[in-house]
């Protein structure tokens, strides 16, 4: 009998190669997905003289630059964004890498994609070259993020050299209250642990709250695990997780998928495996959460005050309260729900999935936003499901934009930005110092937040909002 | 890759916490090719003004700290985006050190393929390694990979740790795609036995 191991622990041996003297392990990958930043990892292979060793396990899909007010290359206005989308054309084409182009309504937000098309399964090594890999583990698989040099190792080679992370658990027991979301789940966790708590380590999400959450909630909790510091999270594959993928394009099928379902089912973390850190959340205490600073760790409950530097623990933490403070334009004490803001972002691979607008717009209809908003679905195929149960009409008739799938206002690589100065209340997952634009101030929440902000036109809790009719 | 043995140069203290990769460098420059250079773009908007003239009070803009080649940072340097033009970035603008608490992991792993060395010690030794930067303007810390260790400016030796296998990449100045390419019968028989069974994936 084998020792007790983790989900994590069986997704590493099952893909570990070869080991070097120093420790690090060759790792297989299953799936490498590439979006429309990776010109310099596939001139860099050009170079070498190396081809893509395998095209059949490579996936591409451009989202970083491309424009959110059309499908062709000539939507996207400036030359540079526009030769970084069909640079990718170029590559994937002379490589035969599988890409879902502009005109593809199954184009989207990489991480989006992968799970839509049911290519992200349980107990695959995924990577990808952008930090928000981790979205996948979502699936029971083990994902991350990875450089530009380590992207043309794995076209070179469909493996990748790495050492072996320590396993992490972040247990989430109880019942979230009504009004509180996926996207509070890790806020509240990352506010708890730190933007480092997770460093080095691979998270498992685990608990009744966590296996209570629908698919797309889950890939938003694994989504921000690089806010935290862990370069991966993972959900444990479960019967939410197989009736996602059943009957998905790339999902296994007939015979394969009964074989694939019972490898699935003994991926699971065995009972009696340790982890080199455990911590635990209780979800009833979880309230609706916004950032006020410039790091994802300054997040508290919509409830509470803008923290008052002269009570951080020391001199160090208070000087950077002050400066995170100063960036944003707040007072030490004034009440978060009383922060006006001057426009509202839903979309990203956090926060732009189906379910996402489904509860966004819930909040939106009926009322109308007093502020600059937009919506931009994370594929063609949530755009269109969203256009099918007449999502658009509400978003639209509220006064929202209503968009084309992309990154867009998330990191502005596409010209999406928020001016200098502005206050944006964001579905994505950084409030870094000038993420969304020179200048811009970001306040991170979820998509019910965002919505409930884009009626008031300030930060609300949304619980009120919906109360008060 | 140039190798790196040992270097002896100008540190700057860079105090705070959380430096992101979107502060090293700014998304809208990133459609740029490697070798366009990208020494100027190294931390733009803190060390730029709108019209692009240095900025008062930012670390690198104030002499001797501007021709520093090791960077004394604090904990959780370069977290977030996995984008190795931050590691360019310090890497054109001359630096081949960065000191810190800790790392975001994945800049952590991207600067060994470019011959930056990140170095992890104990948050009091940072700190008094910023203090003496602070303290002596200009002064000089010594890496020695080949030892393992830093020297301070005030001779306080600092061991640190490093990868036997990157050790030696950054020595010989090598990347691992080679090594690995090497491997390449282990890596195909692997996927032959992986295959067989996991015939869907």
């Amino acid at each position: 009998m084998t020792a007790p191991a983790t989900l994590f622990d069986k997704i590493w041996a099952a893909h570990a190669i070869l080991s070097r003297p120093d420790g690090a392990t060759l790792l297989h990958i299953d799936r490498h997905l590439v979006h429309d930043g990776a010109s310099n990892a596939f001139r860099t292979l050009k170079e070498k003289g190396l081809a893509v060793r395998r095209p059949d396990r490579t996936f591409a899909t451009p989202d970083h630059y491309v424009s959110t007010l059309g499908r062709t290359l000539s939507s996207i206005n400036d030359p540079n964004r526009r030769g970084m989308v069909e640079d990718l054309e170029t590559h994937t084409r002379e490589s035969n890498v599988k890409m879902f182009g502009l005109s593809d309504r199954r184009q989207g937000i990489v991480h989006v994609v992968g799970p839509e098309q049911g290519l992200s399964q349980p107990g695959m090594v995924i990577v990808c070259g952008d930090s928000h890999t981790a979205t996948h583990g979502a699936m029971g698989a083990l994902a991350f993020g990875v450089g530009a040099s380590e992207v043309s190792h794995v076209l070179a080679t469909q493996t990748l050299w790495q050492r072996k992370p320590k396993n992490m658990r972040v247990t989430v027991d109880g019942t979230l209250a009504p009004g509180v979301v996926a996207k509070d789940v890790i806020l509240a966790i990352i506010a708890k642990i730190s933007a480092m708590g997770g460093t080095g380590h691979v998270i498992e999400y685990a608990g009744s709250a966590i296996r209570g959450l629908s698919i797309e909630g889950r890939l938003t909790v694994c989504n921000m695990s690089i806010e935290a510091g862990a370069r991966a999270g993972m959900v444990a594959p479960d019967d939410t997780t197989f009736a996602y993928l059943h009957g998905r394009p790339y999902a296994p099928k007939g015979a394969d998928w009964d074989k694939a379902l019972a490898l699935w089912r003994t991926l699971p973390t065995d009972e009696g495996a340790t982890f080199d850190r455990e911590v635990h959340l209780d979800a009833a205490e979880i309230a609706p959460m916004v950032t006020w600073g410039t790091s994802p760790e300054a997040a508290a409950p919509i409830t509470d005050r803008v923290p008052d530097p002269k009570d951080a623990a020391d001199a160090f933490r208070r000087d950077n309260m002050e400066r995170a403070l100063a960036y944003m334009d707040l007072k030490p004490g004034m009440p978060l729900s009383e922060i006006a803001v001057d426009r509202v972002f839903i979309g990203s691979c956090t926060n732009s999935r189906i379910e996402d607008l489904r509860a966004a717009a819930k909040v939106v209809k009926g009322r109308h936003t007093t502020i600059p908003a937009m919506v931009v679905p994370g594929s063609g195929l949530v755009k269109a499901q969203a256009e099918a149960e007449g999502l658009d009409a509400i978003f639209k008739s509220a006064g929202f934009e209503w968009r084309e799938a992309g990154c867009s206002m998330c990191v502005g690589m596409n010209g999406d930005l928020v001016a200098p100065g502005e206050r944006c209340a964001s579905t994505s997952n950084r409030n870094f110092v000038g993420r969304q634009g020179k200048g811009a101030r970001t306040h991170l929440v979820s998509p019910t937040m965002a919505a409930a902000a884009a009626v008031t036109g300030k930060l609300t809790d949304v619980r009120q909002l919906m109360a008060n009719g | 890759m140039e190798p790196f043995r040992y270097l002896d140069a100008v540190a700057a203290p860079m105090e705070a916490p959380n430096v992101d990769t979107d502060q090293i460098i700014p998304a809208r420059f990133l459609y740029r090719k490697r070798n366009e250079g990208w020494a100027h773009l190294l931390f733009h908007d803190l060390r730029f003004n709108d019209d692009e003239t240095p900025k008062d009070g930012f670390l690198l803009n104030m002499p001797p700290f501007g021709e520093a080649k090791v960077l004394v940072a604090d904990r959780n340097f370069a977290c977030g985006s996995s984008r190795e033009h931050a590691v360019w970035s310090l890497y054109d603008y001359g630096f081949r050190v960065v000191i810190a608490k800790s790392f975001g992991d994945i800049f952590f792993g991207n600067s060994f393929q470019n011959g930056l060395l990140p170095i992890v010690l104990p948050p009091e030794r940072v700190e008094a390694l910023r203090a003496a930067l602070i303290k002596e303007p200009g002064a000089h810390i010594v890496v020695d990979l080949e030892k393992q260790e830093v020297r301070g400016p005030d001779g306080t030796v600092d061991r640190f740790e490093i990868d036997a296998f990157r050790k030696e990449c950054l020595l010989a100045g090598t990347d691992d795609v080679t090594f690995t390419l090497s491997n390449i019968d282990r890596i195909a028989a692997f996927e032959k036995a992986y295959e067989s069974k996991l015939g869907w994936v």
